[in-house]
């Protein structure tokens, strides 16, 4: 039974009712799990990005590989260790910290062909010269080649051409509605706008993360965005409570 | 023409050609005055570290002779030719041998030839040139030599000096034990009697040769000169492996020469990422590098040698085919501290701290193991600003953070927020005077979130208005 919540009695639909969350990327036991994904910022300073990242790897105690160049920390700041077990994220994480995009794609290059690690997370501000759709192809051939899940984060960029094999954007939106304090922001929801993909559809979708549910497969739930919003928004929460 | 030094008082003369040494110049005179005397010298600046790299290549050279063969000091070259000489006809005609080669490099060489070590080395240096000492007038040829023949330090050899020892006949001549009771404090190899003994024989004197470097270089001879180096470069890349299969190493440098019939060489370099002696492996990245190579009319030698070389045991993959998933971690971690330097790939170290900027640590990730991540309480943003950035308030309220701030010249509308939780300067580890922080967390409308603090509070005695900064992102 669903738990009470400030909305009230929650009416548990049936599944037919609901729209059905879509399988979540980077999972394992999906035959194309590991590709190059890039994540955009929709908006500056935006940290959806790495929530949707962090809650889309794969659960795993192998290391993920985290490597970002000078602009991308100083911008968006870096990320911070002592959060991810409360955001569900077990694997540790190998920081690479270098200074130029250039070493932040060879990183990427040289990790993706290591299989000991679970991901290899970039970071690249803005749309250095570097970064070209040649520079993206190569690392998606990598990361199929070497069965690694390779996410590029790019912020403060709108979409330059990219050869990665989905492409995603992030919009932070306010928050859910805080269980007990109606002041306070409530667990993150983000606008997750796959706008290209291969071998999917793209679309819209309302992305949410459940930090409990930290060593279960399924962390990241999407909830198509119909064009209603609020009324979406309703069945995602309905889901979630109807889920946890 | 003279080579210069920097000395304690600028330039010194470090050394000089035969001909500056006729006009009377000295070794260790400084440079200013020299060319106030002679004009016209030619002076350049000398490079120790050159010398004593090609002395070394000398010495290795100098192994044609006998193999137990050093550098001696910065200007010389001592060689154990026990046994050897009779493969070059004799000492004399091995010293000639010497003299000649050494003579072709371009090279001048004074030659001695005695039964110690030291004595050899005086002799060469101080000697009358090409000296062949035996055993029995090893004193009578040592006794004319000064006594900073020995190498000593330059206060021992004042102190002979003073004394009226001014050679090492008038040295030998003085009883053991009053040497012994003068020179009592000075090291070994510092001290005139024990370095004496050596010369003489007395006491032994080993040489320590180094190991030959090993020099990992395969050559294919061809009978008769082609124009394609492509179809050798299979048997050689193999024959290369095979020899650092049984040492046991990998190569991270090739390069692959071709000798040409017109007497001239062209070479390709080829760097690896990671050692390997996998012979497809390095064809591959050799036969990318053939096509600028200008054979001319034709080339009748190859070599390919690995100038890098890494141990590189062999590994066994697990039985279900499977490669050992920790391996290839470490060996990612070295490929990547080698490429951007050890502090850059790191793990993180928790440490005990209230503070959110000092629970985290970086330790270089080589050397290092992983730790678990500490489980926090309280809700802390994914994202950490390097230094916390100071906000401007636009509309404060008087309880809780400001319904509106600017922060890098964009201004936000606090919509929710949550807060505060206080935390308290470390004592222990700050400054007196260090003001406490009150952090929220706000959600603005267009939904992101950020954590505030305001440092401080109004009336603690630690500073004026407290002000806020922006010190983190939430997800």
């Amino acid at each position: 039974m669903p738990p009470d919540s400030p909305l009230g009695q929650v009416i548990a639909l049936s599944d037919k009712h609901l729209i059905q969350p879509v399988a979540a990327p980077g999972k394992a036991g999906a035959a194309d799990a590991a590709v190059l994904r890039d994540v955009l910022a929709g908006g500056p300073f935006d940290a959806a990005v790495t929530g949707f990242v962090l809650a889309a790897l794969p659960d795993s105690t192998d290391p993920v590989l985290w490597v970002s160049d000078r602009m991308a920390r100083r911008e968006n700041g870096q990320l911070y260790g002592p959060a991810l077990r409360g955001f569900g994220v077990r694997a540790p994480i190998l920081r690479v910290e270098v200074n130029h995009p250039r070493d932040v794609l060879w990183t990427m290059e040289e990790a993706a062909g290591c299989a000991g690690l679970s991901a290899v997370v970039g970071e690249i501000h803005g749309a250095p010269e570097v970064l070209s759709f040649t520079a993206t192809k190569r690392l998606a051939l990598r990361a199929e080649a070497a069965k690694v899940p390779i996410w590029l984060i790019r912020s403060g960029d709108h979409g330059a051409l990219s050869a990665a094999r989905e492409r995603w954007r992030l919009h932070s939106l306010p928050s859910a509605r805080h269980l007990w304090n109606p002041q306070a922001p409530g667990d993150p929801r983000w606008e997750a706008d796959l706008f290209r993909a291969r071998g999917r559809a793209p679309g819209v979708w309302e992305a949410s993360c459940d930090p409990r549910a930290a060593g279960r497969a399924d962390r990241l739930c999407l909830v198509p965005r119909s064009g209603d919003g609020p009324m979406a928004q309703d069945h995602g929460a309905a889901a979630q409570f109807a889920g946890g | 023409m003279v080579l210069a030094i920097q000395g304690r008082h600028g330039p010194v003369i470090h050394a000089l050609s035969a001909c500056a040494v006729q006009r009377g110049i000295a070794w260790g005179a400084r440079v200013v005055d020299v060319q106030a005397i002679h004009p016209d010298l030619h002076v350049e600046q000398a490079d120790p570290q050159g010398d004593v790299a090609l002395l070394d290549r000398v010495a290795q050279w100098a192994r044609r002779w006998c193999p137990w063969t050093v550098r001696d000091g910065t200007s010389g070259i001592v060689m154990d030719v026990t046994g050897a000489a009779h493969l070059f006809g004799g000492e004399r005609a091995m010293l000639r041998d010497m003299a000649v080669r050494f003579r072709m490099q371009g090279l001048s060489a004074r030659l001695a030839l005695a039964p110690t070590r030291g004595a050899a080395r005086m002799l060469a240096r101080h000697g009358a040139g090409q000296v062949i000492c035996g055993p029995q007038d090893l004193e009578v040829a040592l006794a004319p030599l000064p006594v900073a023949a020995l190498r000593l330090e330059e206060d021992t050899v004042r102190l002979l000096t003073r004394l009226g020892l001014k050679t090492l006949g008038a040295l030998m001549q003085v009883p053991r034990v009053a040497l012994m009771r003068r020179f009592d404090r000075l090291a070994g190899d510092i001290n005139p009697l024990v370095l004496l003994d050596r010369a003489l024989g007395r006491q032994s004197d080993p040489l320590n040769a180094p190991a030959e470097v090993p020099r990992w270089l395969v050559r294919a001879r061809l009978a008769e000169p082609v124009i394609d180096p492509v179809p050798h470069l299979d048997a050689l890349a193999s024959d290369l492996c095979a020899q650092l299969a049984r040492a046991e190493r990998g190569a991270r440098r090739l390069r692959l020469t071709i000798y040409r019939v017109d007497g001239e060489w062209r070479s390709r370099d080829v760097a690896l990422a990671q050692a390997s002696r996998d012979p497809a492996h390095l064809l591959r990245l050799l036969s990318g590098k053939t096509e600028g190579i200008d054979p001319g009319f034709g080339f009748d030698l190859l070599t390919l040698e690995a100038l890098a070389v890494e141990p590189l045991a062999l590994h066994q993959d697990r039985l279900d085919g499977q490669r050992d998933a920790g391996r290839d971690v470490a060996a990612l971690l070295d490929r990547l501290a080698a490429r951007l330097g050890p502090g850059k790939v790191t793990w993180s170290n928790w440490v005990e701290s209230h503070l959110p900027e000092r629970v985290e640590a970086q330790v270089p990730a080589l050397g290092s193991i992983m730790r678990e991540a500490p489980v926090l309480m309280r809700e802390r943003p994914l994202r950490l600003l390097v230094q916390p950035e100071e906000i401007a308030v636009l509309y404060a309220v008087p309880e809780g953070p400001p319904a509106r701030f600017r922060w890098r010249r964009v201004a936000y509308l606090t919509a929710r927020h949550e807060g505060p939780e206080r935390i308290a300067p470390e004592w222990w580890r700050d400054r007196p005077g260090t003001r406490l922080r009150d952090y929220y967390k706000v959600e603005v409308t267009d939904g992101r979130r950020f954590w505030l603090f305001r440092e401080g509070i109004l009336g603690d005695g630690r500073g004026g208005d407290p002000h806020w900064f922006l010190h983190g992102i939430f997800p």
